[in-house]
């Protein structure tokens, strides 16, 4: 049997800075009709030129510089332009990562589903929309009859998902490219788009080349698997034997990322003043209430999880926190203590106390200013230190948090790795030395490995300074490894509390049991299981709506 | 008239040049992808863009007499263009050479990205700096001084009514053109550039306090510039002119001032509007929320922490200003109410001149005389307007 | 459908509420002047009974916030006052022979001068710049387009009356096709006026299409860089219909709005142009006015320009939030 897409020896460069670099060094794939390849690697590594590659599209100022791309015996890289246009959409399809801004905001969604097979002359407009409606409804968007004739800002993300998984079924294609599609959506919607997007490449005997950066997403999808570092193959295995026995180091520390597990201290002492103490804190945005009753304490030395979804509020409870948006409603205390409402009115000390690591380490740091003015601003401003005793806890700060000093203390944040930016973000809050750090999302924007040193860092200056954290989060294998206490949010409410071991034992919340359930787990069945366990209808926004 | 049909007929040989162009084209390569997947607009382009060529060339070697001994206008002004055009590509090509070998690490790798127009600009802007500065040593005469010859024509040529002393010949009062021409630098660049530092002081305080604080003095201040923007800012500058020329009465030193100050404060609006877009845009950035909660003054965040990141949008920003500035009291002193005489000035200048460019066909150097002092507003701005677009270009380009 | 009405209307109403201030402003502006209007039109040596002739003639002895509103509420009914250049002095000395020329006698032809003139030059305009720019962006990074890029950059940086003069040149000295000189007057055949407007048109063009012609460009570029675009790519659809289809309804916000910029530029920037071609429009008179201080003139000329621009601005606000999907279609 001849292959359906047969990439040898592919090489692809970028232009940056007026320079040609490499993207892939020469790749290889075979991927055969209705077969399923996950094509998994970090950021950088070139997944998505690939996957483009596959389809003989390049972007503006990318280039493939070797090699061949067969398509069902057409060489694409040879193919003119018009013969590429008519393979595009008719026999090779694409699902982007955000729907939202790959739909054309200007045009109904069922419109944009019938220009490829009006275009190419497969149907015609009133075949395909008929068409359509019928892939709506089996990818089971609700309202299929007339989803179609809304604009794509009238419809939510993971509809859209949907949707345009429908636009990329429209003339069935041979093959299918999905680049990253639930890599923006929330869990619970997550798990939806994955079981419907798995029915339908199965019903049609599509083949497909699934792009992810979650392991455990690409284990239920795929096939197979192949792995890339920069640019550069790793291995390649079907899904199973790569799972139990990968063979390279590379992949084997991928796997080992999700084992990093924190014990779990012993219960506090019920009498001891806690660090920070939410009490009964309501807030609003304008007139619209975001916040409902939200209490909780955090002890010294401990680590309090908040988890929940887009849109639960708890980066508003941060911001009740630290007093950049006063509470209508309830009080903060320290020590003890009730803060001011509003951090305009907090003492330097107070300030001092409570400190906040980001999630974008990008916009967290002034792009002007060098390392060592990051971290000595705060050095100078609290505790009154210049010159070189600056200097020096500057130095100390920054071997505290693994970074040689006399390298890195001159350098620009442009010149630093995403890792690195958000230990000098750790820095930062240190430099105040605190009692108390919120961590917004502090390690969602990075790649697994990188997120687990981040994780081990802080879980050792903890033990080292008696540290308290608050830890923003919506990844629950975060939680796992690093929360003592758990708080879960939804709609602005905490609807569950609790010491970490209680968390991840039933019985839950119902919407605790949603969460945890909807997180993908590394073994390829879980998927399968799951849905004969708990019925389509029971996943995702639909069982998150049957419960309010 | 025969000109239309003519003129489509050429077309309509370029289009068929096109045709063939690309046919030739395909066969001669083997079907190469250039040939192959190129659109008929782009074999048209190409056609249409060597027959200008090939024609220009063909105009270029016309003899600037003709037969009847008569200048033949046409052909010298076009040379003239020509000989600009290629003398500027020149000069712009050794400039960035020499910017590539001289200088530190960081400007070498500037000149070495440089695309050719930036660096004419730079040229020019830099030319014309150091004009303004040394006017007095550069011109032959003061720009007030009034000689014996009015009149005298350009070319320094005694034959054609010019004089070697002035070789761009005397005004009707007997002013020497080459050193009013040379203070024009001084005077009209000079107060360009006072009057934009004081719109960019002006709104680009305001701007990043409105942006930094927010609340009613935002709204107030954003409302006031609502309004002023509402008025066309030539429109509202003359309107100011008729008052302020009130006010100074027969001091007209005084009125330069008063033209300093409106045109300041009309601009300024939309510095302010620049630097508050900016500033907000920076204002939401994490890295602000964490001097805010750590205590910082306000001082210290616009100057430590907003200001070096709006530099980049802010330079820009200050050229485009500059050549709207400039264009506005060039064309206020050509309308007869911006800079005043005895101050030499290209706006006034070129006024001054205007009916010359009637005797281009008998005289082309006279009537370049007005074209001279235009020449020189336009190739500032368009000098300053080639570097900015540069720097816009490269930030877009950063950010992605 | 709710909400883009009452969008619309607020909109409206912030625009009415603008010329309402912008009016004041003039009217304030003009009340700067020292002494008054009396004595700026007669001068130092005047006798006091004439001034205080032209004072009661005026209404200057009223206090300024009824002088404003008998002026706005005059205003409004198209009287914009008398002009004092026009005004025979004698009047006001007692010998009145009757003949006042009024500002609105002396502004309508001429403003119907300038919206001719701004009428040509957009019907040149707009689509040679639309075409233009949607060419400039569909072979961006190409010869063509860079040399588009170097000439419409200059002709941008130009002050009009360099282009004008270049353009008398060669199209009106060198080769004689047209004239140099704008000689308007009532009863000229339309294609006799035509020509002779030709000229001056065609240099605002070459301001104006400059500037339209770049904004499509920068507006289309813009958004090919989006998601939707490349999707479109991706779904094998010609770069002609990627363009038309895709990118052009999307950037039509963008490029509404600087279509209608350009316009109030023309209705408003023409001075420049007029005084160069002596061409009898409302500009030439603003600047006429401004120098003999008739300041009726000036105010009304002040007040007819913000109007248009205003109301173009407005125009340009409505339709770019008609043409945004998001609002015509809320969720």
């Amino acid at each position: 049997m001849s292959a359906l897409v047969e990439i040898r020896d592919l090489w692809i460069e970028g232009r940056s800075d007026e320079v040609w670099s490499p993207i892939i060094n020469g790749a290889s794939l075979t991927l055969n009709k209705g077969e399923v390849l996950g094509l998994i690697g970090e950021s950088g590594a070139g997944k998505s030129t690939l996957g483009l590659a596959a389809m003989g599209f390049t972007r503006d100022g990318v280039r493939i510089s070797k090699g061949s791309v067969m398509f069902d015996g057409i060489d694409l890289i040879a193919a003119s332009a018009a013969k590429k246009r008519d393979l595009l959409g008719k026999r090779i399809a694409y699902v982007a990562q955000s729907a939202a801004a790959s739909f054309n905001p200007a045009h109904k969604l069922i419109d944009q589903h019938t220009e490829g097979p009006v275009q190419h002359g497969v149907m015609s407009r009133a075949e395909s929309m008929k068409d359509g409606i019928e892939l709506y409804r089996r990818l089971r968007l609700p309202n299929p009859d007339q989803i179609g004739f809304r604009y794509p800002h009238q419809v939510s993300g993971g509809q859209l998902q949907r949707a345009m998984t429908a636009m990329a079924m429209s003339c069935r294609p041979d093959l299918i490219i999905f680049d990253e599609p639930t890599t923006a959506l929330d869990v619970t919607t997550q798990i939806e788009v994955l079981a419907s997007i798995r029915d339908i490449v199965e019903q049609f005997d599509t083949a497909a080349i699934y792009i992810t950066h979650d392991l455990a997403v690409v284990a239920q999808m795929a096939d197979r698997i192949k792995v890339l570092l920069k640019g550069d193959e790793v291995e390649e295995a079907d899904t199973r034997t790569m799972l139990a026995h990968p063979k390279e180091e590379y992949t084997k520390s991928l796997w080992a990322v999700r084992a990093f597990e924190r014990p779990q201290k012993p219960a506090v002492h019920t009498s001891a003043t806690p660090v920070v103490s939410v009490q009964n804190v309501s807030a609003a945005y304008g007139k619209i209430p975001v916040l409902h009753n939200v209490s909780f304490d955090i002890h010294e030395g401990r680590t309090v999880a908040v988890v929940g979804e887009s849109g639960s509020g708890k980066s508003t409870t941060a911001r009740c926190i630290t007093g950049l948006l006063p509470p209508t409603h309830g009080v903060i205390e320290f020590d003890g203590k009730a803060l001011p409402a509003n951090y305009k009115s907090r003492s330097k000390d107070q300030l001092r106390q409570a400190q906040m690591i980001y999630q974008m380490a990008d916009t967290a740091l002034n792009p002007r200013t060098t390392i060592g003015d990051i971290i000595g601003r705060p050095v100078q401003f609290y505790m009154g230190l210049t010159g070189k005793q600056k200097r020096r806890r500057v130095e100390e700060l920054l071997d505290e948090i693994e970074l040689p000093a006399a390298q890195y203390i001159d350098r620009l944040p442009s010149e630093l790795s995403g890792g690195q930016k958000q230990r000098i973000g750790i820095a930062r809050a240190l430099a105040a030395e605190p009692k108390f750090i919120i961590c917004d999302e502090v390690t969602s924007a990075l790649d697994q490995l990188v997120a687990e040193g981040i994780l081990k860092l802080l879980a050792r200056l903890q033990d080292d300074l008696k540290l308290s954290y608050m830890f923003i989060t919506h990844d629950l294998a975060t939680v796992k490894a690093i929360a003592d206490e758990v708080v879960v949010m939804k709609d602005g409410e905490v609807v569950e509390q609790g010491p970490k071991q209680d968390m991840f034992v039933p019985p839950h919340h119902p919407y605790t049991d949603l969460l945890l359930s909807s997180v993908p787990e590394m073994d390829p069945d879980w998927l399968t299981n799951l849905l004969n366990e708990r019925g389509v209808d029971n996943i995702g926004d639909a069982a998150v709506d049957k419960m309010s | 008239m025969s000109t239309l049909p003519t003129l489509a007929l050429i077309l309509l040989g370029i289009a068929a040049g096109g045709w063939v162009l690309r046919f030739a084209g395909q066969k001669a390569t083997g079907n190469a992808p250039t040939f192959r997947d190129m659109p008929f607009a782009v074999a048209f382009g190409y056609v249409l863009g060597a027959s200008l060529v090939v024609f220009s060339v063909w105009y270029f070697f016309q003899p600037t007499i003709t037969d009847a001994g008569v200048p033949n206008a046409g052909v010298v002004f076009f040379r003239w263009a020509v000989q600009f055009f290629l003398l500027s590509a020149v000069a712009a090509y050794l400039f960035r050479a020499l910017g590539r070998m001289i200088g530190t690490r960081g400007s070498k790798k500037l000149f070495r990205q440089m695309p050719l127009t930036a660096s004419f600009g730079l040229l020019i802007v830099i030319l014309y700096a150091l004009t303004a500065i040394f006017a007095a040593w550069l011109a032959p005469y003061g720009q007030e001084a009034v000689f014996a010859k009015v009149n005298v024509l350009p070319g320094g040529n005694p034959a054609t009514g010019g004089d070697p002393l002035h070789p761009l010949g005397t005004d009707q009062i007997g002013r020497d053109l080459l050193s009013r021409l040379i203070y024009g630098a001084q005077n009209t660049v000079g107060i360009a550039f006072i009057t934009t530092c004081l719109a960019f002081f002006l709104g680009g305080t305001l701007g990043f306090l409105a942006a930094t604080l927010q609340g009613w003095l935002d709204q107030i201040l954003s409302r006031a510039v609502d309004v002023l923007m509402a008025i066309p800012s030539l429109i509202f500058a003359l309107l100011l002119m008729t008052i302020a020329s009130a006010w100074a009465g027969s001091e007209r030193w005084l009125l330069t001032v008063y033209m300093i100050l409106i045109i300041a404060v009309i601009d300024s609006t939309r510095v302010f509007r620049l630097a508050r877009a900016v500033g907000l845009n920076i204002v939401v950035m994490d890295y602000i929320e964490a001097a805010k909660l750590r205590g910082e003054g306000l001082g210290y965040l616009i100057f430590k922490e907003i200001l070096p990141n709006a530099t980049a949008p802010l330079l820009a920003e200050f050229g485009l200003r500059f050549c709207f500035v400039f264009l506005t009291i060039a064309s206020l002193s050509f309308l007869g109410v911006g800079i005043q005489p005895p101050l030499a000035d290209w706006g006034t200048m070129v006024r001054d001149s205007a009916q010359f460019i009637n005797f281009a066909a008998f005289s082309p150097l006279t009537a370049a005389l007005p074209l001279l002092a235009a020449g020189a507003i336009a190739l500032l701005t368009v000098g300053v307007n080639f570097v900015v677009d540069w720097m816009l270009h490269r930030s877009s380009g950063l950010k992605e | 459908m709710n909400s883009v009405i009452r969008i619309i209307l607020q909109r409206l109403a912030l625009g009415l509420l603008t010329l309402f201030v912008v009016s004041i402003v003039i009217f304030t502006a003009v009340n700067l002047l020292p002494g008054d209007f009396a004595q700026a039109i007669l001068g130092q040596g005047a006798t006091p009974d004439a001034v205080e002739a032209i004072r009661r003639d005026l209404g200057l002895d009223q206090p300024p916030i009824t002088r404003y509103f008998q002026w706005l509420g005059a205003a409004l009914q198209g009287d914009l006052g008398n002009s004092f250049a026009q005004a025979n002095f004698a009047s006001f000395v007692g010998a009145d022979s009757g003949v006042r020329t009024t500002v609105a006698q002396q502004i309508a032809p001429r403003f119907e001068n300038t919206m001719f003139l701004a009428a040509v030059t957009a019907a040149i305009a707009v689509p040679v710049s639309l075409v233009l720019g949607i060419l400039a962006a569909l072979f961006r990074n190409s010869v063509f387009d860079r040399a588009t890029n170097i000439t419409t950059l200059t002709s941008i940086s130009s002050p009009e009356f360099f282009l004008a003069y270049v353009l008398i040149l060669f199209l009106a000295v060198l080769n004689p096709m047209l004239p140099s000189l704008s000689n308007i007057f009532e009863g000229m055949s339309f294609g006799e006026r035509l020509e002779r407007t030709l000229l001056p048109a065609l240099t605002l063009t070459l301001v104006v299409t400059a500037h339209m012609m770049r904004m499509t460009r920068a507006a289309i570029i813009n958004l090919l860089a989006s998601p939707y675009i490349e999707m479109a790519r991706l779904k094998g659809m010609s770069p002609m219909r990627v363009i038309v289809k895709h990118a052009l309804p999307n950037a039509l916000a963008p490029i509404i709005n600087v279509i209608a910029l350009n316009l109030a530029y023309l209705i408003t920037g023409v001075v420049v142009v007029e005084v160069v071609f002596v061409y009898p429009g409302i500009g030439q008179l603003f600047v006429d006015s401004v120098k003999i201080r008739d300041i009726p003139v000036v105010q009304a000329c002040c007040l007819i320009f913000a109007a248009a621009y205003i109301l173009l601005n407005l125009l340009a606000d409505i339709l770019s939030i008609l043409s945004n999907p998001r609002l015509r279609h809320p969720k």
